[in-house]
């Protein structure tokens, strides 16, 4: 068993578990905002509204006799994807990326009956997905084509992007590769690996499985050293746009690259997890408290990108704000 | 940031709240810190003996009332056909035995518990006492100016005469004057009679002396005076002030001590008894009369004491899991489902609760299994879980039962709903994440539900949170306070350790 010290943790910055809920969900996410992100079907309508693509929805399943129509509904689909709209860290998530004949196959390549997707979505109605187990609706939406040049580093799953956005600023990112020991999931707990993702020009920095650094893919063997995320500027953009969307403080934002719209939120999350400062190998706490050392904050979007792209690179040191009229965060 | 300063000022209150309350219940109502403490306790029984002859009987002795040095803690009179009642009497208080018709020898008893408490001190007259007015005839008078002055001149205040007449009366060689007025005459009579001629109020009171496991003990006479403010005990025989520890005064400011009508030959007699009584039991019996003592549970009907028994342990228990789960970071399956297993624990006592709550738990994950194959909806699934699981229950207990362990029927204790949740938690744990995760969060549950078991079967926590119900301020401020730390789990030094790698 090997331990690191309490005080090499506080040098590194690391964030903790008890730390985010109290200083930092608990005091910048405001409790009657959760509906929005804790509800996949609520994210998408707001996030349209601000402009933030998301996957086209096809179905939403609601009550237990339209089960019954399902079927029809998606006869014209090829791939879908089944969700729990009150879903979280990806239960419920059902991909079916073709059909053969009567069966759906999986994006495991594992065959299902129409049976098996019906009483799915029966779960997902029951609330078996959802947190605290209320009454759930179910979401049928698009399948996400993901952007070619990332799909090769992931066994199976869409690699999606977790971002951090504090206050509106992006502070901290990492791409998250299913594994074989996943099975196609993108948690990092079940043995995703998450490769941290440099503010400053969206390429790679480390990356690690099950909490150790690894330099390849397990299951691909390809190199994870010199990803480099495309439209690397929108991205950011939309993650920060959906500060003002929602009004949360602290929170996650998941997003995909798809082949054919580009950047595209998956889900939002106000409780992220604290695994993406290990794929960065950096604490959050430094970025988190330069942000809220801000006397005035930057109005849109487009500016707080602009300046966190300018002051969270990975190679770089924090200092002092450039422009005036900022006080000098202590800490820098 | 929002100052911090008034939490912790709240934090401070609670505490000295806590501790405050604790320590004056302690002090005022004598609950024991420790729960095996005893207390000693003097039982005195008066003995009366007379013979009736055949008329209605009417007995009338003087009880104690208000000791100084002792409380009363219990008292009963046993006698076979007699009407028994506490009358009082203008400030005196006795106990009257009552019969139509007696004859022979009778005897009657009384018996008193006495707890010894150095701080009771009987109430203060209301009116201040008077002199009695006294008339001595020629030469006696004449005498007692003599003796009085002879006193006199060598005291200056009410006590220090009382000494110096008790020196003269009970000198080996009594001047002419003392001799006169002793001839014929009691002692202590003649010291009362005296002081009360020198206006200061004085009384005989007459106590017994308390030895263990001694019987026919006679009642002493003592003198005492009255200051102005107390009566102070004086013992006549050495003229010793105050009342030694050992001694309770049985009858004070009494005309007799015992009254017979229909009877003759009385006689009274004490026997005593030292004991030992648990001071927590001492503790309730007082707690009605004190001040304090409707802050306690122990008025309350006994069924709902020993409820609260357990669930004034419930917060131990959920101040266990708030310290698993905020510093060391323990996860568990359920918040709180860890305390309501240690609490069917405490029931079953630990062993065996945890053998059936396994076997309960793997059992219906096997069932569970067969049950996701039947397709139902959530809610109906649940209520499924519940009916097996009472059925497993009911199964455990019988064959428990007929095998001889009676052990196996205390599974009652185990909450069925939350069982029922468990296993539908771990189930679809296994599913989603697979047994390993099953494990850790199973096994984490089972170890806090331990560890608040233990801390919950304590002696002293069971004695503590149920006598000292304010204690649990101080419970409520450290988990007030747990829920500030921000600092690092015990678990999230292991998970974080590869970040030594980088700088």
């Amino acid at each position: 068993m090997r331990w690191i010290s309490p005080a090499a943790l506080t040098r590194r910055g690391m964030l903790n578990m008890n730390r985010r809920n109290v200083d930092y969900i608990a005091r910048y996410n405001d409790r009657s905002a959760y509906p929005l992100v804790d509800n996949k079907l609520k994210t998408k309508l707001v996030a349209e509204e601000y402009d933030v693509a998301t996957p086209a929805l096809r179905q939403v399943v609601s009550q237990q006799h339209q089960i019954s129509h399902f079927r029809e509904r998606v006869a014209d689909l090829n791939g879908f994807a089944i969700k729990p709209a009150k879903g979280s860290g990806g239960k419920g998530i059902l991909v079916i990326t073709r059909r053969e004949d009567d069966s759906f196959i999986k994006a495991s390549g594992a065959a299902v009956s129409l049976r098996h997707l019906e009483r799915h979505l029966s779960n997902i109605l029951a609330g078996l997905y959802s947190l605290g187990g209320s009454p759930d609706v179910a979401i049928v939406e698009d399948l996400i084509q993901c952007s070619s040049a990332l799909t090769d580093y992931s066994f199976q799953g869409v690699p999606d992007i977790r971002i951090i956005v504090f206050r509106g600023y992006p502070v901290m990112a990492m791409l998250r590769l299913a594994t074989r020991a996943s099975d196609g999931k993108a948690n990092l707990h079940q043995g995703a690996i998450g490769v941290g993702i440099d503010i400053a020009t969206g390429r790679s920095l480390n990356a690690v499985q099950f909490n150790r650094p690894v330099k390849t893919h397990p299951d691909t063997g390809l190199a994870l050293e010199h990803i480099h995320i495309e439209d690397w500027h929108t991205m950011l953009v939309m993650a920060s746009r959906c500060y003002e969307a929602t009004g949360l403080g602290y929170m996650g934002a998941d997003l995909v690259l798809d082949q054919n719209s580009g950047p595209t939120l998956l889900e939002l999350n106000a409780r992220p997890g604290l695994a993406i400062q290990m794929a960065n190998g950096k604490g959050l706490l430094p970025r988190l408290k330069y942000i809220e050392s801000l006397k005035r904050t930057h109005l849109t979007p487009e500016a707080r990108v602009e300046y966190a792209m300018s002051i969270f690179s990975h190679t770089g040191n924090l200092s002092a704000p450039q422009q005036t009229g900022y006080r000098k965060p202590a800490f820098a | 940031m929002k100052s911090r300063y008034p939490f912790y000022i709240a934090i401070a209150l609670l505490i000295f709240t806590g501790v405050g309350i604790a320590t004056l219940r302690h002090f005022e109502l004598g609950i024991p810190w420790l729960s095996g403490e005893e207390r000693p306790v003097w039982l005195v029984e008066a003995r009366v003996d007379f013979r009736a002859s055949g008329d209605p009987v009417l007995v009338s002795l003087n009880l104690p009332d208000d000791p100084p040095g002792f409380h009363v803690l219990s008292e009963q009179a046993a006698s076979p056909g007699y009407g028994f009642s506490i009358v009082d009497d203008q400030g005196d208080r006795r106990g009257e035995w009552s019969i139509r018709e007696a004859n022979g020898p009778q005897t009657l008893y009384y018996k008193a518990q006495f707890i010894p408490d150095p701080d009771a001190q009987p109430r203060p007259p209301e009116q201040p006492p008077e002199p009695d007015t006294v008339y001595w005839e020629e030469p006696q008078a004449t005498a007692a100016h003599e003796v009085l002055a002879l006193a006199a001149a060598k005291s200056s205040t009410p006590e220090s005469m009382t000494r110096e007449l008790i020196k003269l009366i009970r000198s080996t060689d009594p001047d002419q004057n003392t001799a006169l007025l002793l001839a014929g005459h009691d002692d202590v009579d003649v010291l009362v009679k005296l002081l009360n001629y020198a206006d200061i109020p004085a009384r005989v009171s007459e106590g017994v002396k308390l030895e263990d496991a001694r019987r026919r003990q006679p009642l002493r006479p003592f003198l005492e005076i009255y200051d102005g403010d107390h009566w102070l005990t004086f013992n006549p025989q050495t003229g010793e002030q105050g009342l030694p520890d050992n001694v309770l005064l049985w009858s004070r400011n009494t005309q007799s001590l015992l009254d017979v009508m229909g009877g003759s030959q009385s006689v009274v007699s004490f026997a005593m008894l030292r004991q030992t009584v648990p001071a927590l039991q001492l503790a309730r019996a007082e707690s009605m009369e004190n001040g304090l003592g409707f802050l306690s549970l122990y008025q309350l009907p006994i069924e709902e004491q020993s409820m609260f028994r357990m669930l004034l342990l419930l917060p131990l228990g959920a101040m266990v899991v708030a310290f698993m789960r905020v510093i060391v970071g323990i996860r568990t399956s359920g918040t709180f489902m860890p305390v309501l297993i240690a609490v069917a624990f405490l029931q079953t006592s630990l062993g065996p609760g945890l053998v059936t709550f396994i076997t309960v738990v793997a059992l219906g994950l096997l069932l569970r299994g067969y049950l996701s194959n039947l397709n139902l909806l959530l809610v109906s699934r649940i209520a499924t879980l519940i009916i097996l699981v009472i059925f497993m229950c009911t199964a455990i207990s019988i064959v428990g039962y007929q095998m001889g362990f009676n052990t196996g029927m205390t599974v009652t204790f185990f909450p069925m709903v939350i069982l029922a949740w468990t296993i539908e938690r771990m189930s679809i744990l296994w599913e989603e994440e697979g047994p390993h995760e099953v494990f850790v969060q199973g096994g984490g549950s089972l170890l806090v539900a331990i560890l608040a078991y233990l801390v919950m079967s304590l002696p002293i926590a069971g004695h503590l949170t149920f006598n000292f119900p304010e204690l649990h301020l101080i419970i409520l401020a450290v988990i007030l306070l747990m829920g500030q730390y921000t600092g690092y789990k015990l678990s999230e030094l292991r998970r974080f350790h590869p970040m030594q790698e980088y700088d």
